[in-house]
């Protein structure tokens, strides 16, 4: 039974059947009272909700030109309609896979890397009892974070090049030259690396607020069973740290296609094109340089659902398991 | 005692020192470009200069301000930095403070969230949205750079939610006094949350200041392009540079006359000088926990 069916046969139970209309209309008054009542609610929203809608919702419209020949001039109601013809292409396209394998291995990487160095370091940074170098430490360690991927490219052209301080620092020992930034072997970690530098610090913050929200008796109370250190971190520590670095970890899932598109324009080149091209920076180079506009949202689309699937999972999985809660 | 053992002691020696070389890691390569920017085009092309200036000068930092298309650029950062934060903070405020009220009071709550919330996770992509922002005639106009992105949805969620753990009886005591929703918004809500306010308003300059992607996309005209914009250019083409480098060293030599390490780091490290300057705010905020414990926990 409906809920509607359901309403109908206990009012008629009830013998009401004749005031149902009465009661409806009631009904309808209340939920004008309070929209009235809360229509200042709903103005301070509309600008916000217009704002979305053009920028967001349109956009999400827009996806139909990934199943069109589109054509500037035509416009998208009158372009031609060619199906899943654009995804044909661009799963067919030799340097799809690729790039495919690029953006995972990329994302991957740092994915795991950003997740393990943050609570490692907050776990050394915790040992030391030294406030003020504690202090000091924190500062120069949360700097990079709020750098630009602009700023830090350059600062890395400048570190890296085959003249860069680094390689002086290698020629010492007597090694490198390493072309960091040129050779398809070296550019991933190269990316990797500096990746993990400009996060890892900033992503410790949470992992350092939660050790010192850990219960200090625990700690007595494993002291006293006798257990050292190294026992109190297995036992006591990690298990605190656990269902924030879940939450965590089930949350970057979600990235798992995101790259770095921001890091990558501002540090890759043609020469690197075959380790450092991803699905992001094909999406940029097909559409604003190329103006392929239809094989380039085809492929943003193709992400985008990717992403959306990962997202909406990571987030049911760390609001059901990790008590998680975004609103 | 077992804290003072011999094993633990000399693992806290390698800690500090551990943790004290992790820290340099991040800083001295912002000190190098430093260094670099001060120092004089024979020593950079040297490759003497590490963390301490040589021959110390000036010339870079006078070279650069002279130049008009940079201070223009710095001016645009500037502007748009401050005028896209408060569009940012009026948009994130008002649509947190209804969004902040309980289901019972506003029953549409649930919908106006879910329609924020999906718009963070699908989009329509670059071209789609490229074409938006075109048809509202935005290219080449600097309200491109305020106005998509007018709304940042994650601050609007980290203020509901900061929101929604102010005690409800100083709401509810402004109400039985006849004060309406935008009374109790600015004289109720607004000066308890002063210090998320002030957090969220860092971080919204923070992420002005840095953006360059928008100012590439929307902007053709290279005079209308802020400085991050402007940086990311020649960024990516001291990449090529040095890409060149690797492929043909026989041109190094020429280039070194060419692209000027000192002017480039300048020019950078001024790109710097706003974070540098509101980091020291930025760390009082942030290590308190305030956006933290709303952010992800």
């Amino acid at each position: 039974m409906t809920g509607a069916q359901a309403a109908v046969a206990e009012a008629a139970a009830c013998g009401l059947l004749g005031k149902d209309k009465e009661m409806v209309s009631g009904k309808t008054k209340k939920r004008l009272d309070k929209f009235k009542r809360n229509l200042p609610l709903h103005l301070m929203l509309l600008p916000g909700v217009i704002l979305i809608a053009v920028f967001c919702y349109i956009p999400m419209g827009g996806i139909l030109i990934a199943f069109q020949d589109y054509k500037v001039t035509k416009g998208i109601l009158r372009s031609e309609w060619v199906g899943l013809e654009n995804f044909r292409f661009l799963f067919s396209y030799p340097n799809f896979g690729q790039i495919m394998r690029n953006t995972v291995f990329i994302a991957c990487s740092k994915l795991v890397l950003g997740l393990m160095a943050p609570v490692v370091f907050a776990l050394l940074l915790n040992e030391i009892r030294h406030a003020r170098y504690a202090k000091i430490v924190q500062t120069l360690v949360y700097l990079p974070n709020f750098l630009s991927w602009v700023i830090l490219g350059g600062i890395f052209v400048t570190l890296l090049s085959p003249t860069g301080i680094l390689n002086r620092a290698l020629d010492l020992i007597g090694m490198g030259p390493y072309y960091f930034m040129g050779d398809n072997s070296l550019f991933p970690g190269t990316l990797i690396v500096t990746d993990v530098w400009k996060g890892f610090g900033y992503a410790s913050i949470i992992y350092l607020a939660t050790l010192t929200g850990i219960n200090p008796e625990l700690y007595e109370a494993a002291a006293i069973d006798g257990a050292g250190k190294w026992k109190q971190l297995i036992h006591v520590t990690l298990p605190g740290l656990a269902p924030i670095l879940f939450v965590q970890a089930v949350l970057s899932l979600g990235g798992i296609l995101n790259a770095g598109m921001d890091q990558i324009m501002n540090m890759y080149s043609p020469q690197v094109y075959a380790s450092g091209d991803i699905l992001d920076t094909y999406v940029y180079r097909l559409g604003l340089e190329q103006a392929q506009y239809s094989m380039s949202t085809a492929a943003g689309l193709f992400k985008s659902i990717i992403g959306l699937i990962l997202m909406s999972a990571a987030y049911h999985f760390a609001v059901k398991y990790g008590e998680y809660q975004l609103f | 005692m077992i804290e003072n053992s011999k094993p633990y002691k000399v693992f806290l020696i390698f800690d500090y020192i551990f943790v004290g070389i992790l820290a340099l890691i991040c800083f001295l390569p912002l000190l190098h470009v430093f260094a670099v920017s001060l120092s004089d085009r024979v020593a950079n092309g040297a490759g003497v200069v590490t963390f301490w200036p040589v021959n110390f000068n000036l010339e870079s930092y006078k070279y650069v301000l002279r130049d008009n298309s940079f201070a223009k650029a710095l001016g645009i950062s500037v502007l748009r930095t401050a005028v896209g934060c408060a569009v940012q903070m009026t948009m994130t405020i008002m649509c947190a403070y209804p969004l902040s009220k309980s289901a019972y009071q506003m029953p549409s709550r649930i919908v106006y969230v879910w329609f924020f919330l999906f718009a963070t996770l699908f989009g329509g992509g670059l071209i789609p949205t490229y074409l938006v922002v075109k048809r509202a005639h935005l290219i080449n106009s600097f309200w491109a750079l305020i106005i998509p992105g007018a709304l940042p949805i994650g601050n609007v969620i980290l203020l509901l939610n900061f929101f929604r753990n102010l005690p409800r009886e100083l709401e509810e005591a402004a109400r039985m006094d006849g004060a309406g929703h935008i009374k109790v918004l600015t004289g109720v809500y607004l000066p308890l949350s002063k210090a998320s306010i002030a957090t969220l308003s860092l971080f919204c300059m923070v992420g002005h200041w840095n953006s360059w992607f928008d100012g590439m996309i929307y902007l053709n005209d290279m005079s209308r392009q802020p400085l991050a914009t402007l940086l990311h250019a020649l960024v990516s083409q001291s990449v090529l540079n040095v890409l060149l480098q690797t492929t043909d060293m026989g041109t190094l030599k020429s280039l070194m006359t060419i692209t000027n390490d000192s002017l480039r780091s300048a020019q950078l490290f001024i790109g710097m000088v706003p974070i540098l300057c509101v980091y020291p705010f930025l760390q009082k905020y942030f290590t308190k926990g305030i956006v933290i414990g709303s952010v992800k926990g």
